[in-house]
């Protein structure tokens, strides 16, 4: 009992360390920012995305914040539009990915023999079968749209997480507490959920996290292609106009700029957390980096000496 | 050599797989090709040319098993139909004319990166700690979250069109005829600088970062200790004992990253009308050209596989374990 306790007291604390480092602050700060964008900023921007308020391709300016596109619309409006269904397709195409993968790369890696050895299989044609034509093909014939996207995104993307998880799956079945329960005769869907499922909390979140960014950047892509429905507003549809409309050869940067800044800070700021959670649970990474602190603050080069590594709290 | 035969396996069913897919995905959907080459010349075809399209495409009334032998083997004679963006143009002809830019782009590309992106990473974890180790990284990153074709139109607006430093569109001046001259490379050379441009900067973080963490994992392996210990120098160490190991995780990756950098060029060839696949895919996506993307997604696909075959025998004569077993 008190072995379980102590578990998820470390649990907890991932979360905590989570919050306590710096690099996980400044990108979980940055994505509820944009999340609040999209969900709040439709509401503050009274200007209707979609509807023709000015001159086309006017520089930005106190009356358009950041000018209008090719064909007259306001580009700030429709960024803060596009932020909306560009981040619910790319979160919610990013769980469902994980997801997936997680159910195919945990089947496989737990029931091993045949099971395995198909569903490996699987997973490593879907790995090497490059993903944006494969995604071209299927969405060019399906309704195009958000859903749309979201599901070919889905076909395509899941592989990675599976094999991720199937190899984390194998080296934790190999520990003691697994063959303790299974020793113990407890049934199979029980030791995944609880016994190994708690264990993969990190790998799952980063599992989600470079889903999500997958998702977001590989939509903003399609829907550039003119795969998707061109008449919402994305971030992706957005500059599949502002290239239709040769906003670059008429010297319409204003159009590109902010869609651009805007998916790159957040997949920035999710890769940031992303390797904020790696260097929690890489006890080498963490060691790494406190070593470096200790030799910088007494004036030595850090070179080749490798730090040793302790159970935390020491 | 059982690593090769096991992957040629693979290898073999992923093309299947691909040309499967190829085959039903359009035959489980509505609509179909000849129906949208009708739409795009109504008018101007009689209501019978239809029925005669969709023979010309390989849809018939046939049993679904029948038209798949039939499909196969058309594709065995390197037959991918008519494409309609290019009519009456062979869907082989067109990309045929594609496929050399691609790979010329995006080989180019991919091996600056790789080059550039280990020599990068091995320098980062020689001086641990040092500004380049810490500045870099992030800044990378940053990059590496724009999308490609963002980054290329950038490029093409700030060094295109604003300095006029390199030349826009296309993969060589319309004034030259394709010809094995001095003249003629340099030119494909400045048309190719901006668009290769983009994708090294896109992929440079990535592989930057993976050979600085296979780096710290090797420099605490035992013969590093010892080559420490010999007091060998320490560029000595990086480059002859560390570097060296420390790239084959990255050949591997080497592999996979061939999928992801040939996407992420698709859609810069796009920007710059650069004439490769990318390019081709979007006048196949615009003019509802399905027998042309599919026969891209076929030749990309085997494109990938057959890179992918050759780094997996590559990575055999690198590496002596492998033989071993």
């Amino acid at each position: 009992m008190s072995s379980a306790n102590q578990a998820s007291k470390q649990r907890s604390g991932f979360i905590w360390q989570l919050l306590e480092n710096r690099k996980a602050t400044v990108g979980v700060v940055l994505i509820l920012l944009f999340v609040l964008m999209g969900l709040f900023g439709p509401l503050l921007v009274s200007v209707d995305p979609s509807a023709f308020v000015g001159p086309p391709h006017q520089p930005p300016s106190s009356e358009f914040l950041l000018g209008t596109t090719g064909q007259g619309q306001d580009v700030l409006a429709q960024t803060i539009a596009g932020a909306r269904t560009s981040l619910a397709v790319g979160f919610l195409t990013g769980f469902a990915v994980m997801a997936i993968g997680a159910l195919v790369g945990m089947t496989a890696g737990f029931f091993g023999g045949w099971v395995d050895s198909v569903l490996s299989f699987f997973t490593n044609v879907f790995l090497i079968i490059p993903g944006l034509p494969m995604a071209v093909v299927i969405a060019a014939y399906l309704q195009p749209g958000p859903v749309t996207i979201g599901l070919v995104l889905v076909i395509t993307g899941w592989a990675w997480n599976a094999r991720m998880l199937r190899s984390q799956l194998l080296s934790l079945r190999e520990k003691d507490f697994v063959m303790a329960a299974i020793v113990s005769g407890e049934g199979r869907l029980r030791i995944i959920f609880r016994e190994i499922l708690p264990n993969m909390t990190s790998l799952l979140m980063s599992g989600f996290i470079s889903a999500t960014v997958y998702a977001i950047g590989a939509q903003v892509g399609l829907e550039f292609l003119g795969i998707g429905d061109v008449s919402t507003v994305t971030w992706g549809t957005n500059l599949y106009w502002a290239s239709n409309n040769a906003a670059l050869l008429t010297g319409a940067w204003w159009t590109v700029v902010p869609t651009g800044v805007c998916v790159a800070l957040v997949g920035f700021a999710l890769v940031l957390v992303n390797y904020a959670i790696d260097e929690i649970t890489n006890p080498r990474l963490r060691a790494e980096a406190t070593w470096t602190r200790v030799l910088k603050s007494h004036d030595l080069e850090s070179g080749l000496s490798t730090p040793v590594v302790r159970p935390s709290g020491n | 050599m059982r690593h090769i035969l096991r992957n040629l396996g693979l290898y073999a069913f992923a093309a299947w797989a691909s040309l499967t897919l190829n085959f039903l995905i359009p035959r489980l959907m509505p609509g179909d090709p000849a129906s949208a080459m009708f739409a795009r010349f109504a008018g101007q075809l009689q209501p019978e040319a239809i029925e005669a399209l969709r023979q010309a495409f390989g849809f018939t009334d046939e049993p679904l098993l029948q038209q798949y032998f039939t499909y196969v083997g058309h594709l065995f004679q390197g037959d991918l139909g008519l494409s309609v963006a290019y009519f009456p143009a062979k869907v082989t002809d067109v990309i045929a004319t594609g496929l050399g830019w691609t790979l010329l782009l995006s080989g180019v590309a991919v091996i600056i990166a790789f080059g550039l992106g280990s020599l990068l990473g091995v320098i980062a974890t020689w001086r641990r700690g040092g500004w380049l180790d810490s500045v870099l990284p992030p800044v990378l990153i940053f990059l590496g979250a724009f999308p490609y074709f963002w980054l290329a139109m950038m490029l093409l607006y700030v060094l295109g069109l604003t300095f006029e430093a390199f030349p826009i569109r296309h993969a060589y001046s319309d004034t030259l005829a394709p010809a094995f001259s001095a003249e003629f490379i340099l030119d494909v050379l400045q048309h190719m600088v901006l668009p290769a441009t983009a994708i090294v900067i896109a992929s440079l973080g990535g592989w930057m970062l993976n050979m600085r963490s296979t780096m710290v994992g090797v420099l605490a392996e035992d013969y590093i200790t010892m080559a420490n210990a010999k007091g060998l120098s320490q560029k000595r160490i990086m480059f002859h004992y560390a570097a060296r190991n420390a790239l084959l995780p990255n050949v591997t990756g080497f592999g996979m990253a061939l999928g992801f950098v040939l996407s992420g060029s698709l859609l810069t060839e796009i920007v710059f009308s650069y004439p490769g696949q990318g390019y081709l895919l979007i006048q196949a996506v615009r003019n509802q050209d399905y027998a042309l993307m599919q026969g891209i997604f076929l030749t990309i696909t085997l494109a990938v596989l057959g890179a992918n075959l050759l780094v997996d025998i590559l990575y055999v004569w690198l590496d002596p374990r492998t033989r071993a077993r």
